[in-house]
């Protein structure tokens, strides 16, 4: 029974992060229906930047996080601007294409620029303090990243729910025209939406450099698909779907490690995202309105 | 008109006879001057290895070892009175290639060829230096059929290594745990996408049984993983006494991280793909506390001809040498002893010197040759103790 607590307690902490990368996904394609396939890169981009600011500036962490999502917000929006933009009214499957294109650029121009080698994110700049509790062992990083994910989540919930900015986006992916018409500002309203995007997904990117030490120029392809399965797992375009699928996801991977063998770990995952597909394309909180994928 | 043409045509053909007899006369001068001077003053070794693709790194590290070595050589007077010089190619880390530069090298008279790194590579050389009869010595191939027959067993009469094999290095781990370390049972935790950490866990298990030991775990990862907790926490209800951990460094140290951030500290253990600075900057000084690792040399070891080893290395190249400048220095070195003992320098006799070399001190330790042309050695362990690697 302890183990088992303990799995799940891996299993949150790992979710936690499926979860920061899979708001970011589901955010932008519940806006303007566009699988941003160069998210897990941004992500990258955004540990990237994390440790740079850490090693080189000597920031704190919390300065790190906020520099690191600002910056993104900017890549996103500048990708957006340039990449998927003039596409806006073209087929969908060119934007997809762009999209890994994108995904691809982003991989390989930062391989060139600061070579495969990995790199350590400075472990001073925040320090492993561990806590038993009656046997079971919690770092003050997996409270962290818990606690970082839901945090953001309730502000993503609530500028989408609560503000005119929100009411844009909800409008903008109802229906754009309409939209346009009402006078948003569906530019505007898009470019928010990839900035907010992008920046939840350098806060997972700064939170992977805290949690696993390492971070190197590929390291968003694999967490970025596990985040789009659990994205769609929650159903896509819905957040607090991509909430407990990036959960669901951890602590299903977890329990296939700890309790089957990790080798057969990855099948798990990716086999759970063609069941739902079979199953309930929706995804767990879709509802089946028929106009989502 | 004809005719002058026919003319024209018989001149030419007569001057480039003319000039291929000169020219053949003149290589033949050229070859008896050279091979006259070489014969009082220097003895080719050819140097064949992976100065380009994707082992570059390996290949110029070991050749950096291999010149220091043959610059040390001449400096205390050369072998039997004569210089060793070195002529250089790039196999671009290509089974073929290898094998087109040591056709060429063979045609140049090299002594013998030190190199190349990978064993797929050596298998590319072999069959031209069994031809021609001239040794080859690899100093870092670990596979086991590099210097025997495949099909046969029979142990090939011109090739020779320097390094030891996977399953020395898993076995000396396994008596070191045993023996050293005390411990009575072992999970082993390894990297299952390489043939090198498939092989050592392989190694590794039976040597342990073999020594008396029960395994009592057998778990593995993916190349590329990052999360190891949830293996982690099934091994630590195991209550194992040592976790034997083969794979490369990438994960290896994040592995032994989260180990200890889950409370295990038994001590951990594992093979040579371990050896790189960044184990101690990923895991961080304290987790590597009580873990060992099976080496071909350790860069801080205080003895003296391994330290002095490392001061010139690090002058002529400023860096520290790696395990493969140390196997390519060792594989020159080694060559030099068998000239000597053979007398003179001819290829077949230095091969027989050389599958009769024992106890020859090398930088990666004491070697004997053994009838399969192996050495014979002991291999170090390295401790991490506090950030730093202790020999044991």
């Amino acid at each position: 029974m302890l183990e088992f607590l303990q799995q799940l307690i891996n299993g949150l902490s790992l979710g936690a992060i499926y979860a920061l990368i899979a708001l970011g996904y589901t955010m932008v394609y519940g806006i303007i229906m566009l699988i941003n396939f160069a998210h897990g890169d941004i992500m990258m981009v955004g540990a990237y930047v994390g440790f740079f600011s850490i090693a080189v500036l000597g920031s704190n962490i919390f300065a790190a996080l906020i520099f690191a999502m600002l910056s993104c917000a900017a890549l996103g929006v500048l990708i957006e601007k340039i990449a998927y933009k003039p596409l806006r009214n073209s087929s969908r499957i060119a934007a997809l294409i762009t999209a890994i294109g994108v995904s691809l650029f982003l991989e390989y121009f930062t391989l060139f620029l600061l070579t495969p080698q990995q790199r350590v994110f400075p472990e001073a700049a925040f320090p492993l303090h561990k806590y038993q509790i009656g046997g079971l062992l919690v770092s003050n990083k997996d409270i962290f990243i818990f606690v970082l994910a839901v945090i953001l989540m309730i502000a993503l919930q609530y500028i989408i729910k609560r503000t005119r900015t929100g009411k844009a986006m909800r409008a903008v992916s109802l229906d754009r025209e309409a939209a346009i018409l009402m006078g948003i500002s569906v530019d505007r309203t898009i470019s928010i939406t990839f900035a907010i995007g992008s920046s939840l997904a350098a806060a997972a990117g700064v939170m992977i450099g805290i949690y696993y030490n390492t971070i190197n120029p590929l390291m968003g392809i694999i967490p970025g698909l596990k985040a789009f399965v659990a994205a769609v797992l929650g159903g896509i375009g819905i957040i607090p779907g991509a909430m407990v699928g990036g959960f669901l996801m951890g602590i299903l991977e977890t329990m296939v490690s700890g309790y089957g063998s990790t080798l057969y770990r990855d099948a798990v995952a990716f086999g759970v995202l063609i069941l739902i597909l079979l199953v309930k394309p929706t995804g767990l909180f879709g509802k089946d309105t028929g106009e989502k994928v | 008109m004809r005719v002058s043409r026919k003319l024209v045509l018989l001149v030419l053909m007569l001057f480039a006879l003319g000039v291929l007899a000169g020219c053949s006369s003149k290589q033949e001068g050229g070859d008896k001057a050279g091979g006259d001077k070489a014969a009082v003053e220097t003895i080719p070794v050819g140097i064949n290895v992976e100065l380009s693709g994707d082992l570059a790194s390996y290949g110029s590290n070991s050749r950096n070892g291999m010149v220091l070595a043959i610059e040390e050589i001449n400096q205390a007077g050369g072998v039997l009175g004569k210089e060793l010089k070195a002529i250089e190619r790039d196999c671009q880390s290509k089974p073929d290639e290898a094998m087109n530069n040591s056709a060429a090298l063979v045609g140049e008279k090299v002594i013998a060829q030190l190199g190349p790194l990978t064993s797929g590579a050596v298998a590319g050389s072999t069959p031209v230096m069994m031809q021609n009869k001239t040794p080859l010595i690899a100093p870092a191939a670990t596979a086991e059929n590099v210097t025997v027959e495949e099909k046969t067993g029979k142990t090939l009469d011109y090739i020779f290594r320097v390094c030891y094999l996977d399953a020395d290095q898993a076995k000396r781990m396994a008596e070191f745990a045993l023996n050293d370390l005390k411990v009575k049972n072992a999970v082993i935790f390894g990297s299952t996408s390489d043939d090198y950490a498939k092989g050592l866990a392989k190694y590794f298990e039976e040597a342990f049984i073999a020594g008396g030991g029960e395994i009592v775990a057998k778990e593995g990862y993916v190349n590329g993983d990052k999360d190891f907790k949830a293996t982690l926490t099934k091994l630590r209800s195991k209550n194992p006494e040592f976790i034997y951990v083969p794979g490369y460094y990438t994960e290896v140290a994040l592995l032994i991280k989260q180990a200890r951030d889950l409370d295990i500290k038994v001590p951990i253990g594992g093979g040579d793909g371990w050896d790189s600075p960044d184990m101690v900057k990923v895991a961080g000084v304290e987790a590597l506390n009580n873990t060992y690792f099976a080496n071909h040399y350790s860069v801080e070891d205080p003895s003296p001809t391994i330290s002095s080893f490392v001061k010139a290395y690090e002058a002529k190249y400023k860096k520290l040498p790696d395990s493969f400048a140390a196997l390519g220095y060792d594989s020159a070195k080694i060559l030099a002893q068998a000239i000597n003992d053979a007398g003179e320098a001819d290829p077949a006799k230095v091969a027989q010197a050389l599958a009769q070399i024992k106890d020859f001190p090398g930088i990666t330790g004491t070697m004997s040759i053994n009838e399969k042309h192996n050495p014979v050695k002991k291999i170090v362990v390295i401790e991490y103790k506090d950030g730093k690697l202790v020999s044991r």
